[in-house]
């Protein structure tokens, strides 16, 4: 019976887990999805992010729920003077150059980081209250349920935001066919901007979800690459998607690392990445891109 | 003084070096790095042999993603492979003029399985698939044990080049020297072939290319393990001259420093290659150089040289995406046609 | 450039593609008379730019045959259609923007070399050779006869749209073909270059034999060098015969009334 009971633990983890890489994902797709970018820079903002809540929270001693409104301000400011100055300059230069860009990108930002803040972790204040829940033979750690809500209520306003709101529905004409949009009198330019903020902002509240179960350290940047599995699975341009697949990864990766082994977390993300290439390159929820012959 | 460059046949337009001047020189150039082993402090001929290694890895990389347009963020990943490769065929008595096109056949062989879903997926798509290509294989380095010795490594026997021991930098110059210079000549001459032109058109407009009679499935492929063939000759020269290599060598910012390498260089030509191989070796060593210099001043700087190279690295590339954008090779040619008909003006 | 000596035609049998619900080409039977131009024309969306790409093998068609001078080639993969003959220009130019003109052109022969790609690589001299033999007749059949011969080594971007086009003409001539497919050569033209264009097609077909297939919109020229003329209209072909008899043909006269009302002038 115990088998069985361990079966539903590593299958919650896994659910619950996913919540922060949803947000992860996310962010990811919405930058792809307003921009056509594929930010390889998504992990080190989350770091920047996270360790702007830091210094908030303890150098600054502000609550919690203080340091991260902060943090999400610097980091609101971040991502606009990122779009402002590295990607606008580039707009319509070949995919290989904004890739390096965002490249170039995440390696200012690690070093910056490392050079402001040091490379050893750094003891964070939980975001929310720690407790474990008990539910018969199964146990789970409570900020894991508390991150999954967290998670889900600020997803769900973002899909809320982009459905019904004028910024929102603006920002989804503007990726959809921004020659159009600008005839429509939106404002492509923010548009754009505004999109790379609420990446930033998404991308840090899982940040500091993450941190505040433990430390923050530059590591945290690469935990980030397992996004890519997701984002693959789930299609580049779907929020769905990013969802589902990141529910799918999430119970995968938690099933493979119980009954397989802890190794294999760091290599199976990029297998999931290669089989959903080569059997549906864009994903499950993802929109085929056509040309024009 | 010249006017111009003139021609009377189209054998002469053909050629790799347009006139006599630019042979002339060109031959300064090689016999000036050729006789380095002689004329050179130990430092020079060991960061020539490093250069030497990157310039090879970087030339394949511009066959693939600079002249066919393949993105891969796997260049590291297949220098493992030829690096691992050589630890074995050395091991097992194969001299050094074997080993060596061995390893490089088999990283192409690797290329070729990294580089079938071309077909299915393109641009972005398909760097993100060499990105988990290339984790995929760094995972394999560090956990395959018995093949790749782990995270402990593998030694490689000195090369063994006809009874000569080829120990020690200023003896394995010559083959890094070597291969580079015949490597170089072979991207040269691919790029003015009907190879390379077929490359750029599978780049620029893949379609049309088809229409045109080219079979896209084959040249990717072929793109792909030319590139990858490079690298395993890279990898396989890094392991004869460090003598032993463990997977931490084969980072995805190795992968990283060859496409950024030839983006600060020029995209699809040998001479882009040479420049930002040449450039990217020397801004780490730069800062390295620069930062022991001051350390004595200023003690915590040691410890902040890696952060700092990152920022670096992150700036310079940025600032030649938005500023130089055909990098070097580019900055060259313009430089080039000012003295071309100096003192007159272009 | 030796165009085989009895020039091949072209033709299809119940062409009948679809996308999903909506048809773009329905049983169309037509031919293209060997060494002879033949247009194909009909009002925007009648089909005729999916016709050229089923022909050249992008479109797999539902039904029907494609047939290039008797071989059927309906299977046939994209780039071996190049090597029985058959070439093609884009309605928008599709040149390749890191070359230049003569590079470009010189891509035509890519379907003729023989040389093996190691052997490119080394310089060997049977590469080299061969190398040399396309230039030189890429310069004297191709680039001399569409007098490009003053703008061979420029960026293709740097010329005019008119030159592009006639870059793109000369592609496909390198190909050596049989077959010719033109997509509106002559599209966003002024007068002066239409009429070289036109002379230029005209040249090709009669020198060399090349069976010359167009769509065109611009009807003066149409009826001015075409042999035979295709009407499409819906995906379906309406009438197929010489410029008079479908000039005066009512069902191609009531096509183009309400669309783009061009005076068919007979």
């Amino acid at each position: 019976m115990t088998d069985f009971y361990v079966l539903i633990e590593f299958l919650l983890l896994g659910l619950l887990a996913s919540g922060i890489s949803a947000l992860m994902a996310l962010s990811f797709v919405l930058v792809y999805k307003g921009t056509h970018v594929v930010n390889f820079a998504a992990g080190e903002v989350m770091m920047l992010g996270a360790y702007l809540y830091y210094t908030a929270a303890v150098v600054l001693k502000l609550p919690p729920a203080a340091a991260l409104l902060l943090a999400l301000a610097g980091i609101a400011l971040a991502s606009a003077a990122i779009e402002a100055l590295v990607l606008r300059p580039l707009a319509g230069q070949p995919t290989i150059a904004i890739l390096m860009a965002t490249i170039g990108m995440a390696s200012l930002l690690h070093g910056g980081v490392e050079i402001i803040w040091g490379q050893d972790p750094l003891e964070t204040p939980a975001l929310l209250p720690r407790f474990p829940v008990n539910w018969g033979e199964v146990m789970i750690p409570g900020a894991a349920i508390g991150n999954f809500v967290l998670a889900s209520l600020l997803i769900a306003a973002l899909v809320v935001f982009f459905r019904f709101s004028r910024a929102g529905i603006a920002m989804r004409a503007t990726a959809s066919d921004p020659v159009t949009a600008a005839t429509l009198g939106i404002d492509i330019r923010a548009s754009q901007r505004m999109t790379w903020v609420l990446a930033g902002v998404t991308g840090t509240v899982a940040g500091a979800l993450i941190v505040s179960s433990g430390s923050v350290s530059p590591a945290l940047a690469s935990s980030a690459l397992g996004v890519f599995a997701v984002v693959i699975l789930g299609g580049l341009d779907s929020v769905a998607g990013a969802i589902l697949a990141s529910l799918v990864v999430g119970v995968l990766e938690s099933l493979t690392v119980g009954y397989i082994g802890g190794k294999m977390r760091d290599v199976f993300p990029y297998l999931v990445v290669l089989a959903m290439l080569i059997v549906r390159p864009y994903g499950l929820l993802g929109t085929r891109e056509i040309e024009r012959l | 003084m010249r006017t111009g460059v003139f021609f009377e046949n189209y054998h002469g337009e053909e050629q790799l070096w347009d006139s006599r001047t630019a042979k002339v020189w060109m031959a300064i150039f090689v016999g000036a790095v050729a006789t380095l082993p002689w004329w050179g402090s130990d430092y020079m001929v060991a960061m020539a042999c490093i250069v030497g290694i990157h310039l090879i890895a970087t030339m394949g990389l511009n066959i693939t993603t600079g002249s066919a347009g393949l993105i891969s963020l796997s260049q590291a990943a297949f220098m493992g492979v030829g690096c691992y490769a050589v630890s074995w065929f050395a091991r097992w008595g194969l001299p050094f003029w074997l080993a060596l096109p061995l390893a490089g056949t088999l990283a192409a062989a690797i290329g070729m399985l990294v580089g079938l879903p071309s077909l299915r997926v393109k641009g972005m798509y398909f760097a993100i698939a060499t990105l988990a290509a290339h984790f995929v294989l760094s995972f394999l380095f560090r956990e395959w044990t018995p093949v790749t010795g782990g995270p402990r490594g593998v030694t490689v026997p000195p090369a063994n080049f006809f009874g000569i021991e080829l120990a020690g930098d200023r003896r394995m110059f010559y083959p890094i020297f070597a291969c580079a210079l015949l490597l170089g000549l072979a991207a040269a001459n691919i790029g003015r072939s009907y190879v390379g032109r077929a490359f750029v058109a599978v780049r620029d407009r893949d379609i049309s290319a088809e229409i045109l009679g080219v079979n896209l499935l084959r040249y990717k492929v072929l793109a792909f393990m030319l590139g990858a063939f490079y690298a395993g000759i890279a990898g396989g020269l890094l392991g004869y001259f460090y003598g032993a290599i463990t997977s931490e060598y084969f980072t995805f910012s190795l992968s990283v420093f060859y496409v950024a390498a030839i983006i600060v260089g020029g995209l699809g030509r040998v001479l882009g290659s040479v420049l930002g191989a040449v450039f990217m070796t020397f801004v780490p060593e730069s800062l390295r150089l620069l930062s022991s210099a001051l350390s004595g001043s200023v003690p915590a700087l040691a410890s902040l040289l890696l952060p700092m190279g990152q920022v670096v690295f992150g700036a310079l590339i940025i600032a030649f995406l938005i500023f130089e954008p055909h990098g070097l090779a580019q900055v060259w040619a313009r430089v080039r046609r000012t003295f071309h008909l100096w003192p007159f003006r272009t | 450039m030796n165009a085989p000596a009895a020039a091949l035609g072209l033709s299809v049998r119940d062409i009948a593609v679809s996308f999903g619900g909506i048809h773009a080409l329905r049983g169309v039977t037509m031919t293209a008379p060997a060494g002879k131009i033949t247009a194909v024309i009909g009002p925007n969306g009648a089909g005729k730019t999916s016709l050229f790409n089923t022909i050249s093998g992008f479109y797999r068609p539902d039904a029907g045959r494609v047939i290039l001078g008797g071989t059927d080639i309906t299977s046939t993969p994209v780039h071996a259609r190049a090597g029985m003959g058959l070439a093609r220009t884009f309605q928008n130019v599709a040149l390749f923007r890191g070359l230049s003109v003569l590079e470009n052109i010189k891509l035509g022969g890519h379907h003729l070399m023989r040389a093996h790609p190691l052997a490119a690589m080394f310089g060997a001299a049977s590469s080299r050779r061969e190398e040399l033999a396309l230039r030189a007749e890429v310069e004297d059949r191709v680039i001399d006869f569409l007098e490009l011969d003053n703008v061979r080594h420029k960026p293709v971007e740097a010329l005019s749209y008119g030159l592009q086009k006639r870059v793109e003409l000369a592609r496909g001539l390198a190909m050596r073909p049989s077959v010719l497919l033109l997509d509106e050569p002559v599209a966003g033209m002024n007068r002066e270059e239409t009429e070289d264009m036109a002379r230029f097609i005209l040249d090709v077909q009669e020198e060399w034999g090349v069976t010359v297939v167009l769509v065109e919109h611009d009807m003066g020229m149409v009826m001015d060098i075409s042999h035979h003329v295709a009407v499409l209209n819906f995906g379906e072909l309406i009438a197929q015969g010489t410029p008079a008899q479908v000039g005066r043909d009512p069902e191609v006269v009531k096509a183009y009334l309400g669309g783009e009302a061009q005076a068919v002038a007979a």
